[in-house]
C-alpha cells in the first residue's frame, strides 16, 4: 500500500500502530484509552490550561479526566453557552482552552460560537462536539459538522483514540496559526471506544500576551463588518492548508473503487472494502478540493461513506464530481462493517457477504427475548413524585434527566420532553392556549436542568401572569450523566467547596410567592401539596427534595413481604421498581437491591409490605 | 501472526462486565495484541443491558463486532445471552451464566421471561458452556466474584497463557480481594461444563 499525502508522508502521525506494533519497545508508552480520555490527554499534552463544559453523553468524561491532570483548571458551567463564553474569555486572556459538550449542547452555545468565529482567538481554542449517531442517549441525532460550516470554522474528525489525542494538539495549532476557534467532532463510538494511544509529555505554554483590540473583539456592526471580511480571507487560507495537511491522506490500493470517508466510518470502510483506495479526511471543513479532484480522477467509481448527513458528499457533488453514497448508505443511525458490506452488496458493488449461521437456516427459531429498557433505580426519589402525579392524573410537561424514564410504563406519567429547560415554557404555553388545562398541567424539571435553562422559563411564567405549577426535582446532583456537581451542590469539578444556590430564595427572587418543599418518598404529603398548589391559581414552585439514592447509598433494611396478607393485587408493581416482582401470585421483594425507601409500603392497602426491621404486626 | 479474536460481553448494569473487560484487555495487551474496546454508557447504566465489545488482532480497525462475527459471547445473564445469539459465529462459543434477572416488562407482567433459553442455545450454537456462576463464586467465598468465575471459564478458550491472565487479574483487582478473585478465576478456568 502506498500512503500519500500532500506535503510529506507522515505515516506515523495518523497511522501509528498500523501493523507495526512492536510490543516490547512501546509497551509502556501505550495506554488503552477511550476517545474521551485521549482528548483529555491531548489537551494536557498540548498545554491547555483552562477547560469548561456542561456534562452530556458522550462528552462528559473529557472534563472529568482533564480536571485530574496537574497544573490545569477545569469547571462545570451551568450550561453550554456559559461554558463556551468562559472558554472565549480564557482564550482572550491568552490560554490554550478546551470546551466540550454533547451535540445538542452546541445548539445552546450556538449564539456565542457564531460570533466567536468572527473575533477569532488569542490562546488556541478547541470546541469538542460529541455527536450521538444512533441516539444511544440523546433526544435527536443532529449532525454537528454543519455547525462548523455554518460558523465557517475548521472541523477535525478523529476516527479513533490515537487520532483524537493528536487532533486536539493539531486543532490548537491551527487555531493559533489561523486565529480561529476549531471544532473537533467526535461520535459516540469514538468517544466511548478504547484503543491504544501513545502517551507523550506536556509541552507547557506561556499565556499569550493580551492586547486590547476593539476592532477584533468588540463586535458592533462597524467592526463586525471588518471581521466578516477577515473570516472569508481566513477561510481561503484554511482551504490552502487543507490541501496540504497531513490530516487528509490518500491510501492507494485497487483503483476500481475509491472511497472518501472520515471519522469512525474509515474503520468500517477498511474492513468492509479492504482492497479499495481510500481518501481519509481528518479535516472536513473546509474540504481540500484539489485533493478530492485528484483522488476522484484516479479511481473508476467514487463513493462517499459517512455517518448521518451527506455532509462531504453534497459538497463533492457541488464541485461537479460524480459521487454516490447516500443513495444506498443510510443517513440515520450508526454505520458498521456489517451494514456497509450489506449495502455495498445490495448496490452490486461487492459480492454478497457469506451468510452467518444466524442469518442462515442452521439455527432453530429463537424464543422471543423481552426488552430490557432502562428504569429508575430501586429507591429513586423520582418514583414517588411521579407516582403522585399519576394518581392526580395531571398533564405533565417534561424535561430531560433520569426522571424522563417516568414517561415509560408502568408509570407513564410524563406527556412531553423536547430539550433541556423546555418544560416550564411548554406548561405556560399550554395554559395560555387552553385555560381549562391550566389547573391540571404541571412542569417537572431536574435541579441541574433548572439551573441549566429553567430559570428564564420560570421568570417568563411569572412575568406574563402565568399560574402554573413547576416541580423542581432536587436530587442534589446531575444524576443522568453520572453525578456531576452543579451550582446547587456545594462543590466544584476540581473538588473545592463552593456556595450552593438556595433554590427557594432563587425562585422567590423571580417573583414566585408560593414555594413548597416536599419529600417525594412521603406519598400522602406529596399528593396533598400537589393538589393544593395546582389549584392555587398563581405561579407556584414545589421543590421535591431527596438526594439521589446512588449518592447516599445509605440503604435502610429491605422491605419484607407478609405472604399471607398479600392478595396479589399488583399495586406495588405499578411503581415500576426493579426490586419488586410477582412469584406465585404474591409480591416478592429482592432483599439485595431493595433500599428500603418505603414507597411500596405506602401503596400497599393490605399491609402486606412491611418496612424491614419493623416487628411483625 | 496473532489470531484475531472478537468477544462480546453482555450483562445487566452492576454485574461487573467492566472489570472483566479490563482484565481481558490487560491480558491481551501483554500478549501483544492490538485492541479496541467499545462500551456504551448513558442510559445503559439505569438497569438496561450493558454490552462490551472487545476486538483483538494484529491491527484492529472497527471497534464493533458485526452480526455473526463474535468468536465468544460471554453472557452474565441468561436473557442477555439469548439476545446476543445473532452475533455469535456459527462455530463460536457461548459462555452463559444461569442467573436470571427479570427486566421490568417481565416484572410488571407485560412479557414473560423465556423458560427454555439454555435449551435453545444448546440447540443453536455449537459450543455452549452454561455455568451457575453465583454458586461457584459463593463457594469461593464471595458471590460478587461471579464475573471473575465467568472470565475464568472464557480464559481457557483464549490464546493467552494462564500466567498472563493471573498477572492481569492481580493488576485489576484491589489487593484485599485478590485471593477470592484468584480462587474464582481458577474455579472458572477449571470448570468442567459442556
Ligand atoms: C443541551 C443539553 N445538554 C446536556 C444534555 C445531557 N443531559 C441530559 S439530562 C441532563 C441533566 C440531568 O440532571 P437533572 O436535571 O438534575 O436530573 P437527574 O438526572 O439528576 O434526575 C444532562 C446533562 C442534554 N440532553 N442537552
Amino acid at each position: 500500500m502506498f500512503v500519500e499525502n500532500c506535503e510529506q508522508v507522515t505515516c506515523r502521525l495518523f497511522k501509528s500502530g498500523a501493523g507495526e506494533f512492536i510490543f516490547s519497545e512501546v509497551m509502556d508508552l501505550k495506554e488503552l484509552l477511550s476517545g474521551n480520555e485521549a482528548i483529555a490527554r491531548g489537551a494536557y499534552e498540548a498545554g491547555v490550561t483552562v477547560a469548561a463544559a456542561y456534562p452530556g453523553t458522550p462528552s462528559t468524561e473529557i472534563l472529568e479526566n482533564f480536571s485530574r491532570y496537574p497544573g490545569v483548571y477545569a469547571e462545570w458551567a451551568p450550561n453550554e453557552k456559559v461554558a463556551l463564553e468562559v472558554g472565549i474569555g480564557a482564550s482572550l486572556a491568552g490560554a490554550r482552552t478546551l470546551v466540550a459538550m454533547k451535540h445538542v449542547g452546541v445548539n445552546v452555545a450556538a449564539d456565542p460560537l457564531l460570533t466567536f468565529a468572527y473575533t477569532g482567538v488569542n490562546g488556541g481554542f478547541v470546541l469538542v462536539s460529541a455527536d450521538d449517531p444512533g441516539m444511544h442517549s440523546s433526544q435527536n441525532e443532529q449532525d454537528n459538522r454543519h455547525y462548523a460550516r455554518f460558523a465557517k470554522i475548521p472541523l477535525l474528525e478523529p476516527g479513533d483514540s490515537q487520532e483524537a489525542k493528536e487532533m486536539v494538539g493539531l486543532a490548537l495549532d491551527i487555531s493559533e496559526q489561523f486565529d480561529t476557534p476549531v471544532m473537533l467532532r467526535t461520535t459516540t463510538r469514538v468517544a466511548h471506544s478504547q484503543g491504544l494511544v501513545e502517551i507523550g509529555g506536556r509541552s507547557p505554554r506561556e499565556l499569550r500576551p493580551y492586547k486590547k483590540d476593539p476592532q477584533k473583539y468588540l463586535m458592533v456592526p462597524a467592526f463586525a463588518r471588518l471581521r466578516r471580511n477577515a473570516l472569508e480571507k481566513r477561510l481561503a487560507l484554511l482551504k490552502e492548508y487543507a490541501e496540504k495537511s497531513p490530516l487528509n491522506f490518500i491510501e492507494w490500493r485497487d483503483k476500481s473503487i475509491g472511497v472518501i470517508t472520515s471519522g469512525i466510518s474509515y474503520q468500517y470502510v477498511r474492513e468492509a472494502l479492504p482492497e479499495a483506495s481510500v481518501l481519509k479526511l481528518g479535516m472536513t471543513n473546509p474540504l481540500p478540493e484539489a485533493v478530492i479532484r485528484r483522488f476522484a480522477a484516479g479511481v473508476k467509481r467514487l463513493i462517499v461513506v459517512e455517518e448521518l448527513e451527506p455532509f462531504i458528499q453534497d459538497q463533492v457533488s457541488a464541485m461537479g464530481i460524480a459521487a454516490t453514497g447516500k443513495g444506498f448508505i443510510p443517513n440515520s443511525g450508526e454505520l458498521d462493517t456489517g451494514i456497509l458490506a450489506r449495502k455495498f452488496s445490495e448496490a452490486g458493488i461487492l459480492k454478497p457477504p457469506v451468510k452467518t449461521a444466524a442469518e442462515g437456516s442452521a439455527r432453530p427459531e429463537a424464543p422471543a427475548a423481552p426488552g430490557r429498557p432502562p428504569v429508575m433505580c430501586p429507591g429513586c426519589p423520582h418514583r414517588g413524585l411521579f407516582y403522585a402525579l399519576k394518581k392526580l392524573k395531571l398533564t405533565v410537561t417534561g424535561d430531560i434527566g433520569c426522571y424522563t424514564l417516568s414517561g415509560l410504563p408502568p408509570l407513564e406519567a410524563m406527556d412531553c420532553c423536547i430539550c433541556m429547560g423546555a418544560s416550564i415554557g411548554a406548561a405556560h404555553g399550554v395554559s395560555k392556549a387552553n385555560p381549562a388545562m391550566s389547573g391540571s398541567t404541571v412542569a417537572v424539571i431536574g435541579d441541574s436542568t433548572f439551573l441549566h435553562s429553567g430559570v428564564t422559563g420560570l421568570l417568563n411564567m411569572v412575568y406574563n401572569n402565568g399560574s402554573g405549577t413547576v416541580i423542581i426535582l432536587d436530587n442534589r446532583t446531575t444524576a443522568m450523566t453520572g453525578h456531576q456537581h452543579h451550582p446547587g451542590t456545594g462543590s466544584t469539578l476540581m473538588g473545592t467547596a463552593a456556595p450552593a444556590v438556595d433554590l427557594e430564595t432563587l425562585v422567590q427572587a423571580l417573583g414566585v410567592k408560593r414555594v413548597r418543599v416536599v419529600n417525594p418518598l412521603d406519598l400522602a404529603k406529596t399528593q396533598a401539596v400537589l393538589r393544593e398548589e395546582t389549584t392555587a391559581g398563581e405561579p407556584s414552585v414545589v421543590i421535591s427534595r431527596c438526594p439521589c439514592v446512588l449518592l447516599t447509598r445509605a440503604a435502610k433494611p429491605a422491605v419484607r413481604v407478609e405472604k399471607d396478607k398479600c392478595i396479589g393485587c399488583k399495586v406495588c408493581i405499578q411503581l415500576g421498581c426493579p426490586s419488586i416482582s410477582m412469584q406465585d401470585r404474591k409480591a416478592l421483594v429482592d432483599p439485595v437491591s431493595c433500599t428500603g425507601c418505603g414507597l411500596c409500603v405506602q401503596v400497599c392497602q393490605e399491609g402486606a409490605l412491611v418496612k424491614g426491621g419493623d416487628a411483625d404486626a | 501472526m496473532l489470531k484475531p479474536v472478537d468477544i462480546l460481553m453482555v450483562g445487566v448494569g452492576g454485574q461487573g462486565t467492566i472489570l472483566a473487560s479490563k482484565i481481558l484487555a490487560r491480558a491481551a495487551l501483554e500478549t501483544g495484541y492490538d485492541i479496541k474496546v467499545s462500551e456504551i454508557h448513558g442510559m445503559a447504566q439505569r438497569g438496561g443491558s450493558v454490552v462490551t465489545q472487545v476486538r483483538l488482532g494484529e491491527k484492529v480497525f472497527s471497534p464493533l463486532i458485526p452480526a455473526g462475527g463474535a468468536d465468544v459471547v460471554l453472557a452474565f445473564e441468561k436473557l442477555e445471552g439469548l439476545r446476543l445469539m445473532p452475533f455469535l459465529k456459527p462455530d463460536g462459543a457461548m459462555i452463559i451464566n444461569e442467573q436470571e434477572i427479570p427486566p421490568v416488562p417481565v416484572l410488571v407482567g407485560a412479557a414473560e421471561y423465556p423458560a427454555d433459553i439454555i435449551e435453545y442455545i444448546r440447540s443453536a450454537a455449537r459450543h455452549v458452556v452454561a455455568v451457575d456462576a453465583l454458586a461457584v463464586a459463593e463457594k469461593c467465598g464471595n458471590v460478587k466474584a461471579a464475573n471473575v468465575v465467568l472470565l475464568g471459564v472464557m480464559a481457557r478458550r483464549l490464546p493467552f497463557a494462564r500466567e498472563v491472565w493471573e498477572r492481569a487479574l492481580a493488576g485489576c483487582v484491589p489487593a484485599k480481594l485478590l485471593e477470592v478473585n484468584k480462587a474464582a478465576f481458577a474455579a472458572g478456568y477449571e470448570y468442567k461444563g459442556i
